[in-house]
């Protein structure tokens, strides 16, 4: 399958700093793909330049082939492409289901005088709407969750919501910035099941940030590692794991070369 | 969800029939005289204010931007319909007579003309004032709003030199309007701005509307156009306040320029902070309230007293903020105005199981 996603010689300045330079990434349709490296190396830099929320200070990307740099956050989000943000943002003071149901705003298939009149139309489309959110809901095992208020839900299901809201836009790409933080090992394993699982299922591209290494080798099928704004490495998980220069950007110099670059610790 | 076969604007004719009772309950009170005639002018007043501040819930409760230029609006819709109705309502005169009492049909369409062309001409105003300053995406947009407020105030002032309409008589305040303003039209009036309220914000529109307040960056991310949204509930909000005011200038038959000063512009404000940001219920209740307070005391006080609520207002306001901050009704909706209620479904979709985790993450 051709090539999706394709980010070009990216590169972004905050003033002075540097965040991200020459970002290079391709992301074949049907891909999962792992974007990895410590902490401030750019990764969420990367997905804000892809999401249109911050300007491209050089480089171009392109979706599907065609050039989304200098659109409009939501416009890029109308043309396919769906993320969720590190540090949780959901609607928190929305229900569970009303959450998800934002979120299908642009597939609603009526407009404010069916809303105002509540025609026949507007009850035939907002069930068909609330029918696909709950869908959303019992992928990630939230369909009895449906009138909480998004903010009362424990951690873990916060971070399974806002991937739920994130598919209800049904993107061709879904770009998720480490949604196992913070979950225990346990859960990890579910996540990564079920990421697996939604990509089969809505037939998407997936680009996924991870923080710790051992959580995207067991599920991603080609790995970019970044580290102070560059690509550092590139290959399957076996190849990332054994090279040296990831090895040190994770561990620093002194310890690779303690270890002699065989393994990292997990 | 069963769909009822009888209904308008999404309520059922039971609904409506509740509607009528209450309007017709209230109407013999007022023939009989058990209401006064100046409790009935207090009555309308509360559902004028109902209206201007349900605009203005939309924009701050619900959108989440802080304005104050809702009197501003108000203003423009009280003196756009004046105008029209000073000119025209005396030259026609189509009366009706339906045996039981006489209609002047003429004049009902000239005032409906009137009150829905200030509240058109104060929307389209919100629009070109609103689209520029919400595109810049403004952390002053609080700031502009209140200047604006100033501004319409000062051309009230000055209508007669500055603008060319010296029957609004500038600062010495507009006389002659014409008393079209009945109990039936601020029932009805309001309650069809209610519902209208309700059915967009219980619909994809109005989650649209609120995910901006919810989150802004995330709205955006879902593709959400949160300028448009922005702007749409600024000019919905503009054209309550335009309506209101059209409302209110018809009910009081005088128009004077101290009435748009800014410093009313917090009484919406008050209000909807009181009643609870983001609720329906709550903002009729303050409102009603507000009026019964404001016009009410003023025959149980003697008079000057009503000078007191510069600071019954804040000390009430403070100690909502201490004790309920979300207000009154915060959140909370009563009846008919609760969201649509979705049964669960079970519905299996093959996904892998998920251990609900129950303990909190660190
Ligand atoms: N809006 C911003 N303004 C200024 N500097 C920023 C901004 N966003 C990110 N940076 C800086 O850019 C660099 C990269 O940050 P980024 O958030 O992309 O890192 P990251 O790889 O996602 O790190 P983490 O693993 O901690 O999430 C950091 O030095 C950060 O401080
Ligand atoms: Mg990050």
């Amino acid at each position: 399958m051709g090539p999706l996603l394709q980010v070009e010689r990216c590169t972004k300045y905050f003033g002075g700093l540097r965040a991200v330079c020459n970002f290079d990434i391709t992301v074949n349709e049907g891909q999962l793909a792992g974007l990895i490296g410590p902490n401030g190396a750019g990764k969420t830099t990367v997905f804000n330049m892809i999401t249109g929320l911050y300007t491209v200070t050089d480089g171009d990307i392109l979706f599907d082939g065609k050039s989304i740099v200098g659109m409009q956050p939501h416009a890029i989000a109308q043309l396919g492409i769906s993320r969720t943000f590190q540090n949780i943002r959901l609607f928190p003071n929305l229900t569970v289901l009303d959450n998800v149901r934002t979120a299908y705003h642009t597939h609603a298939g009526y407009g404010i005088r069916d809303a105002i009149f509540r025609t026949p139309h507007f009850w035939r489309k907002e069930k068909e709407l609330t029918e696909r959110a709950q869908e959303f809901l019992a992928v990630f095992n939230l369909a009895d969750r449906q009138d909480e208020i998004a903010k009362n839900l424990p951690y873990g299901e916060q971070r399974r919501l806002e991937i739920a809201r994130a598919l209800a836009t049904n993107p061709r790409l879904l770009l998720l910035d480490e949604p196992a933080a913070g979950m225990n090992p346990k859960e990890v394993v579910n996540l990564m099941d079920l990421i697996h699982f939604i990509r089969d299922k809505f037939s998407l591209t997936i680009l996924l940030i991870e923080h710790q290494m051992r959580v995207v080798m067991g599920i991603c099928e080609e790995i970019t590692v970044m580290d102070f704004g560059e690509v550092i490495a590139r290959g399957t998980p076996a190849e990332i794991q054994n090279d040296p220069r990831v090895i040190e950007a994770y561990l620093g110099r002194g310890t690779a070369a303690r270890l002699g670059g065989v393994r990292y610790a997990s | 969800m069963k769909r009822r076969k009888l209904e308008f604007l999404g309520a059922s004719w039971l609904f409506w029939v509740g509607a009528i009772a209450i309007y017709a309950v209230v109407q013999v009170l007022f023939s009989t005289n058990v209401i006064t005639d100046y409790m009935k002018t207090v009555i309308q007043l509360g559902c004028v204010m109902t209206i201007v501040s349900l605009g203005l819930n939309l924009i701050y409760g619900f959108n989440g931007q802080f304005s104050l230029g809702q009197w501003g609006f108000y203003a423009i819709g009280a003196y756009a319909s004046a105008d029209i109705t000073y000119r025209y309502a005396a030259k026609v005169s189509i009366p009706l007579n339906l045996g039981f009492a006489t209609f002047d049909v003429g004049k009902i369409a000239i005032f409906l003309v009137a009150i829905l062309f200030g509240a058109l001409l104060a929307g389209v105003i919100a629009y070109l004032f609103g689209l520029p300053v919400l595109k810049l995406g403004s952390d002053y947009f609080g700031i502009a709003t209140l200047g604006f407020t100033i501004v319409v105030k000062v051309l009230a002032d000055n209508s007669d030199t500055i603008l060319p309409f010296p029957e609004m008589k500038g600062a010495r305040g507009m006389v002659g309007i014409p008393r079209l303003t009945t109990w039936f039209w601020s029932f009805f009036l309001l309650v069809l701005c209610i519902l209208i309220l309700r059915n967009i914000l219980h619909s994809t529109t109005g989650r649209a509307i609120v995910s901006v307040r919810e989150n802004e960056i995330a709205a955006k991310a879902m593709g959400i156009d949160t300028v448009k949204y922005k702007t749409l509930s600024f000019v919905i909000g503009g054209i309550y306040a335009g309506l209101a005011g059209g409302i209110y200038a018809h009910l009081y038959a005088f128009l004077h320029p101290s009435l748009f000063h800014f410093i009313k512009s917090f009484d919406p404000m008050i209000i909807i902070v009181f009643g609870g940001l983001g609720s329906i219920t709550g903002t009729i209740v303050a409102a009603f309230a507000w009026a019964f307070s404001l016009e009410g005391l003023r025959i149980i006080l003697p008079s000057g007293a009503e000078a007191w609520r510069y600071i019954i207002y804040p000390v009430a306001l403070l100690l909502i903020m201490l004790l309920r901050p979300q207000g009154l009704l915060g959140g909370i909706e009563w009846g008919f105005l609760k969201p649509i209620q979705w049964p669960r479904r079970k519905i299996d979709t093959g996904a892998p199981t998920v251990e609900t985790a129950t303990q909190e993450a660190v």
